[in-house]
């Protein structure tokens, strides 16, 4: 080989690395950038997820670590526990009696602040004071306003001659008590995403439909819901994860934090807290680990019917709108 | 159960972790030398112990060390916190507060905890508070604080009403006896007054079984609730009497709380750690009154022990503190300041304890009553591992029939009966 051909040889190579470091650059730099969400995911999320699949199939003491192989003992187990359905209804039923009337109010609320109100300011912040306060704060107060035999609602109630209501004793009431406090609580903050999403809609689209006469109901349901469609898919999932996960508000509606005593509000979460940390029965990870595992999977369960479900809103959206 | 009291937040200080200390921690004594320079000790208690500001002062003023004192706001809180952290490793307080209900569960893992047995303070306690808390291999793993010796308290303001004697020694000659005749005594009470005569069916089942050797398990750790008739006699009993006599309420919760102030109850069974609870939840009402009298005797309710973690790196600092924090003279402080009754046998003859007296009840002799009360008290139940879990399903069971009205007392027995099947 000559020299020429050598120093040539070495120009190439050198264009090559730099064309290469260049390439790499382009691909690797962006998942540089977004690495630290991916990291922290792993810590946070993706190892707690796998070791709780981990600890599922050992027999597993809080004090004394790590037991027996159990297999799928302890998902058996959980299956077969009456309380574990039990609970699986009562986080459906709370769920469904906050959200649902939280997605209604939280629209109407929004719709009345995208108007043109005087000390506008003021009224979007004053619905969001609700969600400042602390949700055990909140449970405290609810619990003694809905208290059975001294409570302020039953007192309200027996003013104006009707018996009063079990809030503790009755399931569906202890669920409505809690749904209250939940909606107390998120009502104002769905409004304000839904009032941002509102806020978005151009004028236009109004003005028109005032020069066709239509008047401010027809609008709101001709304009404004089909254009927060993307707005109320994101809020109903979230308040559907939140929901099934609801954990709070029924664990400080009475003092010892069991559910009840037919466990008339014990939720999901509650359940496998209780198992885990719980006085009655606590200290058995494996088998909360497993009941977290049932949890997980669905929520996942839920969240693919939730997609499946916002595609065609989604699909048939696009295509009235066109 | 819990004595439940305003929320102060658990902080934990974890210490770095000492491996070597860890490595030895199993052993009964801690390294020689190892806790040389202690300036800070921390202590971990739930509820109301008694331990003021001023006496953790007086403790830094005698030996110069800082005292972090860390308070949960019940029991199951504390309960918690100290069995994730004793099984973690980490985190725990040099002093840690353990209540009676749960010791049994703890006992089993007894090598993560101090022998603190010492010829000084051998004699100390009463007996049965002692072998409750020595575990199978003889070591003293805990230091008794208080015990719960039960009376009766009352409203005499509503027993006037009611056409009742209110001097606390005619009222303790009126129900004197067996449980019948305290449930004599509020059906004649119920005639004449609008008010029930006790507050929660679950208390009153509670101090029943607390006057059996063996009620939910078997001294060689069978679970025997379902079977024993002891349990069912006691749950039968107590339901038969409750339409009439019971307010209806659950303790602990909003509307028990709110009875007190309300005049819903006359009477209820009360450990000396209730008065504060009582005083707590009614300051204003006039009338209560403690008599020294329990139903079939006595009974004890409650009680706490202080332990030293073996993950404490300063253990003989910690050991000499318990022992100091359990020493009669400041138990005696404790008693004055919240009415927890001490465990230590040499004070229930001391002046300065006998003349204790509750301007609240009365001006009752509460030193005196709850003197002769512990006195009274013969047997120690047996609880071991699965106590709390059954005794919380039984408490269920009557709360479901006494103050839910949601089944009858043989559908929720039977409740009772699958839900303890859970348990094992």
């Amino acid at each position: 080989m000559t020299t020429q051909s050598l120093a040539e040889d070495r120009e190439i190579r050198r264009i090559t690395l730099s064309h290469k470091l260049n390439r790499w650059d382009m691909k690797v730099s962006p998942y540089l950038y977004v690495s630290p969400f991916f990291i922290l995911f792993i810590l946070t999320g993706l190892f707690p997820l796998l070791y709780t699949a981990y600890v599922s199939v050992f027999d597993w003491h809080i004090i004394g670590g790590q037991g027996d192989f159990a297999g799928s003992g302890n998902f058996e187990w959980v299956l077969g526990q009456d309380k574990f359905w039990v609970a699986l209804r009562n986080s459906f039923s709370i769920f469904l009696i906050s959200a649902i009337p939280q997605v209604i109010l939280a629209l109407i609320i929004a719709a009345i602040l995208d108007q043109n109100l005087r000390a506008k300011t003021f009224w979007r912040m004053g619905v969001l004071v609700p969600y400042v306060v602390a949700p055990v704060a909140v449970a405290l107060i609810f619990s003694n306003m809905f208290g059975d035999q001294y409570g302020l609602v039953n007192n309200a109630l027996g003013r104006i001659g009707i018996d009063p209501v079990g809030w503790h004793s009755q399931v569906l009431p202890s669920h409505f008590a809690i749904a209250t406090m939940v909606n107390f609580r998120w009502t104002g903050y769905n409004a304000l995403i839904f009032l941002a999403a509102m806020q978005a809609v151009p004028r236009d689209y109004y003005e028109a439909a005032m020069l066709d006469g239509a008047n401010r109901i027809r609008q709101f349901f001709s304009i404004t819901i089909p254009s927060l469609r993307p707005t109320l898919i994101f809020v109903i999932i979230t308040s559907t994860i939140g929901g099934l996960q609801i954990f709070d508000e029924p664990r400080m509606y009475d003092t010892t934090g069991a559910g009840g005593a037919s466990s008339q509000w014990l939720t999901i979460t509650m359940y496998i807290y209780n198992l885990g940390f719980g006085p009655a029965g606590g200290g058995q990870f494996g088998r909360a680990a497993a009941a977290a595992w049932l949890l997980f999977l669905i929520i996942i369960v839920v969240g693919l019917i939730n997609l499946a479900a916002t595609r065609t809103i989604a699909t048939s959206g696009s295509r009235s709108s066109k | 159960m819990s004595k439940s009291r305003r929320t102060t937040a658990v902080a934990a200080i974890a210490g770095a972790a000492a491996f070597a200390l860890l490595a030895a921690g199993c052993s009964s004594s801690a390294t020689p030398g190892a806790d040389e320079e202690v300036t800070e000790l921390t202590l971990a208690t739930f509820n109301d112990f008694g331990y003021t500001d001023e006496m953790l002062a007086e403790y830094t003023e005698l030996t110069g060390i800082e005292i972090v004192h860390n308070k949960a706001a019940t029991s199951g809180d504390a309960r918690t916190n100290y069995f994730t952290k004793l099984g973690a490793g980490s985190g725990l307080a040099d002093v840690e507060a353990v209540e009676i209900d749960w010791f049994a569960e703890l006992l089993q893992y007894s090598d993560k905890l101090y022998d603190l047995s010492n010829d000084e303070v051998a004699d100390r306690w009463v007996q049965w508070k002692t072998d409750a808390a020595t575990d199978a291999d003889g070591r003293l793993i805990a230091y008794g604080t208080d015990i719960g010796p039960q009376a009766i308290c009352y409203r005499s303001d509503l027993f006037a009403e009611a056409g009742l004697p209110t001097d606390r020694e005619e009222v303790a000659a009126m129900i004197d006896g067996d449980w019948d005749a305290y449930f004599a005594a509020g059906e004649e009470f119920v005639a004449n007054s609008d008010a029930a005569w006790f507050d929660s069916s679950g208390a009153i089942l509670q101090g029943i079984l607390n006057q059996e050797e063996e009620t939910l398990e078997s001294t060689d750790g069978e679970i025997i609730a379902t079977t024993n008739p002891v349990v069912e006699d006691a749950y039968n009993t107590v339901l038969d009497a409750s339409p009439e006599l019971s307010a209806h309420l659950s303790q602990w919760s909003d509307d028990w709380s709110a009875g007190f102030a309300n005049g819903a109850f006359a009477t209820m069974l009360c450990p000396s750690w209730m008065l504060g609870v009582i005083e707590g939840n009614a300051p204003e009402v006039e009338g209560w009154d403690v008599a020294n009298v329990f139903p079939n005797g006595g009974g004890n309710w409650g009680g706490s022990y202080l332990t030293v973690p073996a993950q404490s790196e300063k253990a003989e600092a910690a050991k000499a503190f318990a022992d100091w924090l359990t020493d009669p003279e400041q138990q005696l402080k404790a008693f004055v300041s919240t009415g927890n009754f001490p465990s230590q046998t040499s004070l229930y003859e001391a002046e300065e304890l006998l003349s204790v007296t509750r301007p609240y009840f009365n001006e009752a002799p509460t030193g005196e009553i709850f003197s002769d009360r512990s006195a009274a008290i013969e047997v120690a139940p047996y609880k071991s591992v699965n106590y709390f879990p059954v005794m919380d399903a039984l408490q269920n069971a009557i709360t479901r029939v006494d103050v839910d009205e949601t089944q009858d007392a043989d559908a929720s027995w039977e409740q009772f009966v699958t839900d303890v099947e859970a348990i094992g």
